[in-house]
């Protein structure tokens, strides 16, 4: 009985843990989708969010090791802090720039070439971006403080404790977590099914050449397929960030999204969540039965493990489209 | 903070240094994902021997070259730097990371380059009759795992039977190097030993902190490196594990790992083998020489921080040994072998320590051709999160030699065996 309780507190944080990974996952999908372009870059992305948030947040000079080499000035701070709220506006507006750039100086020059082309640009972004994160904002570990509250949730371990005669642990940021995946993604089906750049969106999604015949800018839906993406990299950030302090490995959390991947589609929305929830959950449980008995530690493995298992019967993932290609 | 360019820029200057200095190149690591700790102590490092070249003319009048080498904590890059260094005629090597010893221990044996891997490393490398080139004094992992014990013992009036101890570690060579040791302290102290694997680089451990929330053990002892110290961290605040029956090894235990958490993280533990902060008379010499001459590493940033700290501990224990060669040598001009015959004869007193302005900041070390480790005291210190700085609560601590004696010499002789080499020091 006890390790049934133990199993469904296993399987809640499961959920939730999910969660977190389809919030990195839906960025890749947002551009696979748009553009047919796996996005290495996602994960710095992220990285690169969460930095020029802590940055602006707490009014750090930027490149200011740069301008204290160079000039000999002795640059840190502005002097002020900037609100929570205003802050990641201002880092959103940072990302469409971004978008903006990436648009400007990389695939623009990339249009109709091969997609491992494209792919190998966003290798090489990846570093870049990384690149530029360190000079602008510094290697060492920042701490992000956006107001999301953290640590046990006490109603429900009051809850389940009177249900269960064991109170669960459930973390409050991953509560947060969820609430804002789901607006999230309420809010992107919401835009790509009812709105006019929704709608072009997915035309340039399903065929390039005939969107561009019937008048859609093919620049004007990367920038905002960029931008959107680097707003999802922002919350992923932020929520990966708030956990473990704004560091460097933050960009490591590309690789938990790419069995979400494989597992959801690389085109669905709901593929992401349902990839994220299934691998969450499908780690997390296998960890607590089978674990012990092969030595712990099987998480990051058992994840692809249970994607490869789907490729085999559903090559294209869960909600991907099937792809039937005449010869 | 020192930047990817500034780093590059460095290592163009000192690339090519002149004939007759001391090269001791300084394999450091300010990119990638474990920057924020590669960096202090590679300030550290670097600012001590730049202490010596402005205060001293350097050491026994040769300046110290410190060319540095950027791994990125990954160790085919950090066995490519070795290449390269090599070639600069280095006396000795430090390369701040485990998997980069392990690839460079037959190597360095078969160029005759000593290693010096203090507090990490291979913890037999001890023993050397077998590790001839090999340095890991003060202190090893298998010495912190007992003095974590000991502590333990301390604070549980000495009597650990029927406790549960659970050891949270890095899914790797580093993380499980304890776990003999543990096991053999677990038999003879009567206490349950609990094994958590975290995969690297361990962003996500929440079933291991479910576990321990279930499995409710008395203490937690921590290997971890980068990311994963500071989301343990985080997990055992979450659910409210008492901070300070957390303990973790020196490399859990820098001002990195401890911030992001927060005021929760106050009364978290960790051992160290040297002091911390800036209150020694050595860092008015810093900042006379070094730091208000515009000579500091980096951004000069870092003064006084742990990693920092270890860093310039590291270096002096290398000046040191540079200096016992020279004179046995009778020369100040000395060679990889000469270093290595000054590192066996070391001889670092309290006496001592206190003359280069850190007193009782690191237990006296004595080296022999037989020990290559030391004693391998170790202390533990506490955050004060209000404050924002590590306390020291305990005196220098002695590891269990009755436990860790044999199995130093079970695994060396195993390392011989497989090496087909012969014991020396007869």
């Amino acid at each position: 009985m006890d390790q049934f309780i133990f199993g469904m507190e296993v399987v809640m944080n499961g959920l939730m843990t999910g969660v977190m990974y389809a919030l990195v996952a839906l960025g890749f999908v947002l551009i696979f989708k748009a553009s047919g372009v796996f996005n290495y870059a996602q994960g710095v992305m992220a990285l690169f969010a969460a930095l020029t948030l802590v940055g602006i947040q707490n009014g750090q000079v930027p490149f200011a090791h740069l301008i204290n080499a160079t000039f000999g000035t002795s640059l840190h701070h502005f002097g002020w802090t900037v609100p929570a709220v205003l802050a990641v506006a201002l880092t959103a507006l940072v990302m469409v720039l971004l978008a903006f750039l990436i648009e400007k100086l990389v695939l623009q020059h990339l249009v109709g070439q091969e997609p491992i082309i494209l792919f190998m640009a966003t290798i090489g972004l990846a570093y870049f971006l990384e690149g530029l994160g360190d000079v602008m904002w510094g290697a060492d570990i920042k701490t992000l403080n956006v107001g999301l509250p953290q640590g046990i949730s006490d109603g429900i371990e009051e809850v389940t404790a009177t249900w269960f005669g064991y109170g669960f642990f459930i973390d409050r940021l991953d509560l947060w977590a969820t609430l804002i995946a789901a607006m999230l993604v309420a809010a992107l089906v919401a835009f790509a099914q009812y709105t006019k750049q929704g709608r072009a969106m997915r035309a340039v999604a399903d065929d390039h050449q005939a969107a561009m015949s019937v008048g859609i800018s093919l620049r004007f839906i990367w920038v905002m397929v960029w931008s959107i993406a680097g707003f999802v990299a922002l919350v992923a950030g932020i929520m990966w960030g708030t956990k473990s302090g704004v560091q460097f490995s933050l960009s490591l959390i590309a690789l938990k999204a790419l069995p979400v991947l494989m597992l959801g589609g690389f085109t669905s929305i709901p593929g992401a969540i349902v990839g994220g929830l299934i691998i969450g959950v499908g780690e997390k449980l296998f960890e607590f039965t089978i674990g012990p008995m092969v030595g712990g530690a099987t998480e990051n493995w058992f994840a692809y493990v249970l994607a490869l298992i789907f490729l085999v019967f559903r090559p294209q993932g869960l909600f991907g489209e099937r792809i039937i290609e005449r010869v | 903070m020192k930047l990817t360019l500034a780093a590059l820029a460095t290592t163009m200057m000192v690339a090519t240094p002149a004939l007759a200095d001391l090269i001791v190149p300084n394999m450091s690591y300010r990119t990638g994902p474990y920057a924020a700790n590669g960096i202090p102590y590679a300030d550290g490092f670097a600012d001590y021997f730049t202490l010596l070249n402005e205060r001293d003319g350097g050491i026994g009048g040769q300046l110290v070259q410190v060319p540095e080498c950027e791994t990125a904590y990954n160790t085919e890059k950090g066995v490519e730097c070795y290449e390269s260094l090599r070639t600069q005629n280095p006396l000795v090597l430090n390369p701040l990371s485990t998997g980069i010893t392990y690839q460079l221990i037959p190597r360095i044996s078969q160029d005759g380059i000593p290693l010096y891997t203090p507090g990490y490393g291979r913890t037999s490398a001890k023993d050397g009759s077998v590790f001839e080139w090999v340095f890991n004094a003060p202190a090893n992992y298998w010495d912190g795992a007992s003095v974590a014990v000991k502590h333990i013992l301390e604070q549980e009036g000495g009597d650990l039977s029927g406790k549960k101890i659970a050891l949270v570690y890095h899914n790797s060579a580093y993380g499980k190097e304890p776990i003999r040791t543990l096991e053999e302290l677990s038999e003879k102290h009567g206490f349950e030993l609990n094994l958590l694997p975290v995969d690297a680089p361990g962003q996500e451990q929440k079933s291991q902190w479910l576990q321990i929330r279930r499995d409710r053990p008395d203490y937690v002892i921590m290997y971890a490196w980068g990311v994963m110290n500071q989301v343990a961290i985080q997990e055992a605040v979450n659910i409210r594990f008492p901070m300070d029956k957390f303990i973790g090894i020196w490399w859990s235990g820098s001002e990195n790992d401890v911030r992001a958490a927060g005021a929760g993280a106050d009364g978290y533990k960790a051992l160290t083998f040297h002091g911390v902060g800036r209150d020694y008379p050595l860092y008015d010499d810093l900042q006379q020489y070094v730091y208000d001459a515009g000579k500091a590493a980096g951004a000069g940033d870092q003064a006084g921080s742990v990693l920092y700290s270890r860093g310039a501990y590291a270096a002096l224990v290398i000046a040191e040994a540079i200096a016992k060669a020279q004179e046995l040598a009778g020369t100040p001009e000395i060679t990889p072998a000469q270093m290595r015959d000054g590192f066996e004869a070391l001889e670092i007193t309290a006496e001592r320590m206190a003359e280069l302005g850190l007193p009782d900041f690191g237990a006296p070390i004595a080296l022999s051709c037989q020990n290559h480790g030391g004693d391998g005291l170790a202390r533990v210190q506490q955050w004060n999160a209000g404050e924002g700085s590590w306390s020291l609560i305990t005196d220098f601590i002695e590891p269990d030699a009755e436990i860790l004696d044999p199995l130093v010499q079970e695994d060396s002789a195993a390392y011989a065996a497989e090496a087909g080499l012969t014991a020396r020091c007869n």
